[in-house]
C-alpha cells in the first residue's frame, strides 16, 4: 500500500498483535468494501457448508441405493459414453473466468481502463457460458433422464433433490456474479472509476477497489463450485 | 500529588503511546487518521429522511419499534396461551389449534423479531457508529435495505395471521416432519409464510451485520482501540458474528423445508403412513433438520445475551460510579462464551436419540460455558461492591438482570446435564428456565438501556416514578410467573399441553397456573406503563442537560443533542482511554471522559489502558 501512515508496520505475528492492538483499523490498509466481501464470504461459506454436511449426512444414511454419478452425469459422444465430460467443460470454463478476473483486477489496478474492461466482459461471459451449461446439463437430467426433485429412475429420491438445490443455489450466485460482471463491465468502459462517478443508488464515488471486491466474490463462487465438483461428482 | 508522581505518569503514558505511533514526545499524541472523512448521504426530503433514511440512528428507531411492535403482539399471544392454561375453557375461540399457533408465534417472534432484532439493528444500529466515534455505518445504503427487508420479513410474518389455516402451530422449533404434514394447524399457508419470513430476515440481518462488523473494526475513530471499546460494543460485535456464522444454518434449514413443503423433496421427511396410505415422502432426515436448526438456534441464545451482558456493564459502571471490574477478562468472556456457544447445540436435542459419547461431549462443553458466564456476573458484582451506586430505575433493571439471569443459568446447569435434562426436557422446568434466561434477563437489559439512553434519543428524561413502578411490576411479576414453573416442571407437567384433562399432577397445578396466569396478564399489563411513560416522555419529560448520567463514552460527547446526522460535527473526537475512568483517584471530577487528554488529568491515577 502506498499510504505513508501504513509504511512502518510490523510484519509477522508481531504486526498481527499491533494490528488488533492499533485503533481506527484492525485491517490495515483493508478498504471497507473489502473487508465487508471477506466476512460475507465467510458467512456466504457457512451457507454452502450446511449444504453439503446435509447431502453427506443424507446420503450416509439413506436406505436406497445413491445414483452412480459417472453414469448419471456422462454424455454420449460418437456413441462412447464418456463419463463426466459436460462438468470437466464447464469446470474448465469457470475456473478460467478466475483467472480473466484475475487479470482485470490486475489492470483496473493500473488504472488501464480498456484491458480492465475487456476482462471483466470477458468473465461475464465465462460466466454466462458456465450458466448456460448448467441450464443444459438441467433440461437434459430433467427432460432426458426424468431426474426430479421427488424422484429419479436411478435410485434414493435425495439424489436429485439435493442435485437441484445445491447446483441451483450455486446456479444462483453465478447468475448474480454474471449480472455484476455486466454491469460493472459498462462502468469500467464509461470511466466510472476513473472519473469517480457516484453511483446511481448508494451515491458513493467508484473506485477500482470495486473490481476486486467483484473478484473476491467471483473467486469464491469458483471455490465452491470445485467443492461441489469434488462431494456431487466424483464422490 | 507531588511532583515525582506527575513525572512518573507522564512518563509511563509517553512509553505507550509511544509505542503505538512510533514516536513523539507529546503525551497527548494519537496517531493521525489513516482514513479520509466518511463521504455522507444527507437526506433532503421527508422520504429519505425519515423512511429510506440512511441515518444509523433513524434506522435504529425503526428498527426498535418494528421489534417492538411485534414484541406486543407476542406479549398478546402470551396472554392468550395464559388465559387458556389458567382458565380452560372460558373463551371459547380459544382451541387447541389456535393455542399451537399463539405458542409457535409467541416463540418466534420474541426470539427472533424482538429480541434479535432490537439488540443488534436497535441498540446496533444507534450505538455503534456512536460509541466507536463514526460517522455513520460504513455501508449506510446497505444498512437501509437491510431495515426494509427485516420490515418485509415481519410483514410476511404477520400476513401468516391472515391466510387460509392460520399462522404455523408447529412449535417455534419448526420440528419436521409434523411442521409441513396435515393435522398441524397452518401446515399448509402458515408454515411457508414463516420460513419466507424467516430467509428474508436472515437475508436482511446479514446486510446490517456485515455493517455493524465492518463499522467496529474499521471505521474506528483516533485512539480508539479495540480495547478500549465499551462492552456494549463488544458485546454486540461478538453477536453479530454469530449471527453471522448460525444464520445460514437457519436459512439453509429453511430452504430446504420449503422444498420439502413445495416441491414434495424428503429431505427431513421420512417414509410415512397416514391414515393407512404411505406418503410419497421416503428416506429423509427429521434429525438433520434439527442439528441444522439448533446450529442456529443455541448461537441465537448468546446473540440475545451477549448484547445484553455488554450495555448491562456499561450501565452498572456509569450508575456505580466506578470502574468495570476486570474489563479485559470481560470481553474475553464475551469472546470465549461465543466461541463455544458453537459446539453446544446437542444438548438441545438429548431426547432425540443420540450415541451416549456424543450427550457427554456436548453436556461438558455447555457446562464449560458456566465458567466464563460466571466469571461476567462475579464482576458485575464486584464493579457493583463499595460503588456510588445510584439507585435509580436503570440501576434497578440492571440488578434484576442479575438475578433473574443467575436463576436462569442456574437452571441451565441442570438442564446441560444429559441425566437431569432426559426426565426434565419438555416440562414446564425448561418453559421457567429458557424465559428467566433469555426472555426476562435480556429484557430487564433492554428496559435498562431504554431508561438509559432515552435522553440521548429525544433529551428528555423518562419519567423515574413511572419507571419503578415499571420496574417493580415487571421484577416481582416476572418472578411470580416463571418461579412457580420450576415446580410445575418438577411435578411432571408437560410443557405446549394444551389442557391438562383429568392428569393425576393436575389438582396441585390447577391453583398455581392461576395464580401464573393472573401475574402475566398483570405483567404485561405492567408494560403499558412502559410505553405510556415512553410517549408521554418524548413532550413532558424532564428536559436532559447533555450527558446527563457523567457517562464517559463518546454517545454522551457529540456537539448537540440528540445527535445530528454525522454524529460529532466538524471534528471527530479523539480518543485517549478506555470508557470506564470513575471515581479517579487524584482526578477533579469524579469522570474522565474518553476524549480527556492525559494532560488534562496528570495527577490522576487513571487506568493504563
Amino acid at each position: 500500500m502506498t499510504d505513508p501512515t501504513l509504511d512502518k508496520l510490523p510484519d509477522g505475528f508481531k504486526g498481527m498483535s499491533s494490528d488488533m492492538g492499533s485503533d481506527q483499523t484492525t485491517f490495515k490498509g483493508v478498504n471497507w468494501g473489502k473487508a465487508m466481501m471477506w466476512i460475507f464470504l465467510l458467512s456466504d461459506t457457512f451457507v454452502f457448508s450446511c449444504f453439503l454436511v446435509a447431502y453427506m449426512k443424507v446420503r450416509a444414511s439413506v436406505t436406497e441405493p445413491w445414483p452412480y454419478p459417472s453414469e448419471v452425469f456422462g454424455l454420449e459422444v460418437g456413441g462412447v459414453p464418456v463419463p463426466l465430460l459436460l462438468i470437466a467443460i464447464m469446470t474448465f470454463v469457470l475456473i478460467t473466468s478466475s483467472g480473466t478476473m484475475a487479470l482485470a483486477v490486475k489492470f483496473g489496478y493500473e488504472k488501464n481502463r480498456k484491458m480492465c474492461g475487456l476482462f471483466v466482459l470477458l468473465t461475464a461471459i465465462g460466466g454466462l457460458t458456465f450458466v448456460g451449461m448448467q441450464a443444459f446439463e438441467w433440461s437434459k437430467l430433467i427432460f432426458h433422464d426424468g431426474v426430479r426433485p421427488w424422484g429419479n429412475p436411478f435410485g434414493a429420491e435425495q439424489f436429485g433433490a439435493f442435485f437441484f438445490m445445491i447446483t441451483g443455489f450455486h446456479g444462483t450466485h453465478v447468475s448474480i456474479g454474471v449480472i455484476f460482471l455486466f454491469i460493472f463491465a459498462r462502468k469500467v468502459f464509461r470511466g466510472d472509476f476513473d472519473t469517480g462517478r457516484r453511483g446511481y443508488f448508494t451515491t458513493m464515488k467508484s473506485n477500482y477497489v470495486a473490481i476486486e471486491i467483484l473478484g473476491l466474490y467471483w473467486h469464491f463462487v469458483d471455490l465452491v463450485w470445485v467443492f461441489i465438483f469434488a462431494f456431487f461428482y466424483l464422490w | 500529588m507531588s511532583d515525582d508522581l506527575n513525572i512518573k505518569k507522564s512518563s509511563k503514558i509517553k512509553t505507550k503511546s509511544s509505542s503505538v505511533s512510533g514516536g513523539g514526545t507529546d503525551i497527548d499524541y494519537v496517531r493521525p487518521a489513516e482514513l479520509p472523512e466518511q463521504d455522507l448521504y444527507h437526506g433532503h426530503s421527508f422520504i429519505t429522511k425519515w423512511i429510506f433514511c440512511q441515518d444509523a440512528k433513524v434506522i435504529g428507531i425503526q428498527y426498535t419499534l418494528t421489534a417492538v411492535f411485534t414484541g406486543v403482539v407476542g406479549l398478546i399471544l402470551s396472554w392468550m396461551m395464559r388465559m387458556q392454561l389458567g382458565f380452560p375453557e372460558l373463551f371459547p375461540f380459544l382451541t387447541a389449534e389456535s393455542y399451537y399457533q399463539f405458542v409457535t408465534m409467541h416463540g418466534m417472534i420474541m426470539v427472533v423479531y424482538l429480541l434479535t432484532a432490537l439488540f443488534l439493528g436497535g441498540f446496533g444500529n444507534y450505538l455503534i457508529p456512536l460509541m466507536v466515534g463514526a460517522r455513520d455505518m460504513v455501508f449506510p445504503y446497505v444498512n437501509m435495505l437491510s431495515y426494509w427487508m427485516f420490515f418485509v420479513a415481519v410483514v410476511v410474518l404477520m400476513a401468516s395471521f391472515f391466510v387460509p389455516g392460520g399462522p404455523t402451530g408447529s412449535g417455534w422449533t419448526l420440528y419436521p416432519p409434523q411442521a409441513i404434514l396435515e393435522g398441524t394447524p397452518g401446515s399448509e399457508y402458515g408454515i411457508l409464510l414463516m420460513l419466507i419470513s424467516l430467509s428474508l430476515f436472515v437475508i436482511g440481518f446479514t446486510m446490517g451485520g456485515l455493517n455493524y462488523v465492518i463499522t467496529i473494526l474499521q471505521a474506528r475513530t483516533r485512539g480508539m482501540t479495540l480495547m478500549r471499546m465499551p462492552l456494549t460494543i463488544w458485546g454486540i460485535f461478538t453477536a453479530t458474528v454469530l449471527a453471522l456464522l448460525a444464520f445460514p444454518a437457519l436459512l439453509v434449514s429453511s430452504i430446504m423445508m420449503t422444498l420439502d413443503k413445495v416441491l414434495g423433496t424428503s429431505f427431513f421427511m421420512p417414509t410415512i403412513i397416514k391414515a393407512g396410505e404411505l406418503l410419497s415422502y421416503d428416506g429423509g432426515s427429521p434429525i438433520l433438520f434439527q442439528h441444522l436448526f439448533w446450529f442456529f438456534g443455541h448461537p441465537e441464545v448468546y446473540i440475545v445475551a451477549l448484547p445484553a451482558f455488554g450495555i448491562v456493564s456499561d450501565l452498572i459502571s456509569v450508575h456505580s460510579r466506578k470502574n468495570i471490574f476486570g474489563y479485559r477478562m470481560m470481553v474475553w468472556a464475551i469472546v470465549i462464551i461465543g466461541a463455544l456457544s458453537f459446539f453446544v447445540w446437542a444438548h438441545h436435542m438429548y431426547v432425540s436419540g443420540m450415541t451416549p459419547w456424543f450427550g457427554f461431549f456436548f453436556a461438558t462443553t455447555t457446562l464449560i460455558i458456566a465458567v466464563p458466564t460466571a466469571l461476567k456476573v462475579y464482576n458485575w458484582i464486584l464493579t457493583l461492591w463499595r460503588g456510588n451506586i445510584r439507585l435509580n430505575t436503570v440501576m434497578l433493571f440492571c440488578l434484576g438482570f442479575i438475578l433473574t439471569f443467575v436463576n436462569g443459568g442456574i437452571t441451565g446447569i441442570f438442564l446441560g446435564n444429559v441425566v437431569v435434562d432426559v426426565p426434565l426436557s419438555d416440562t414446564y422446568f425448561v418453559i421457567a428456565h429458557f424465559h428467566m434466561v433469555m426472555g426476562i434477563a435480556p429484557l430487564m437489559v433492554i428496559f435498562g438501556a431504554i431508561y438509559h439512553w432515552y435522553p440521548l434519543i429525544t433529551g428528555r428524561f423518562l419519567d423515574e416514578k413511572l419507571g419503578k413502578w415499571h420496574f417493580w411490576t415487571t421484577f416481582l411479576g416476572a418472578y411470580s410467573i416463571y418461579f412457580p414453573m420450576h415446580y410445575l416442571g418438577f411435578i411432571g407437567v408437560p410443557r405446549r399441553y394444551f389442557e391438562m384433562y383429568d392428569s393425576p399432577y393436575v389438582t396441585s397445578a390447577v391453583g398455581m397456573n392461576e395464580f401464573i396466569s393472573v401475574a402475566a396478564f398483570i405483567v404485561g399489563a405492567a408494560q403499558f406503563i412502559f410505553f405510556f411513560n415512553v410517549v408521554r416522555s418524548l413532550r413532558l419529560g424532564k428536559r436532559a442537560e447533555k450527558n446527563p448520567w457523567k457517562a464517559n463514552s463518546l454517545e454522551w460527547l457529540t456537539p448537540s443533542m440528540p445527535p445530528e446526522h454525522g454524529n460529532f460535527g466538524k471534528e471527530l473526537p479523539v480518543v485517549h482511554r478506555w470508557a470506564y475512568d470513575y471515581n479517579v483517584p487524584g482526578a477533579k471530577k469524579d469522570y474522565i471522559t474518553q476524549t480527556t487528554p492525559p494532560s488534562e488529568v496528570l495527577g490522576a491515577e487513571v487506568e493504563k489502558t
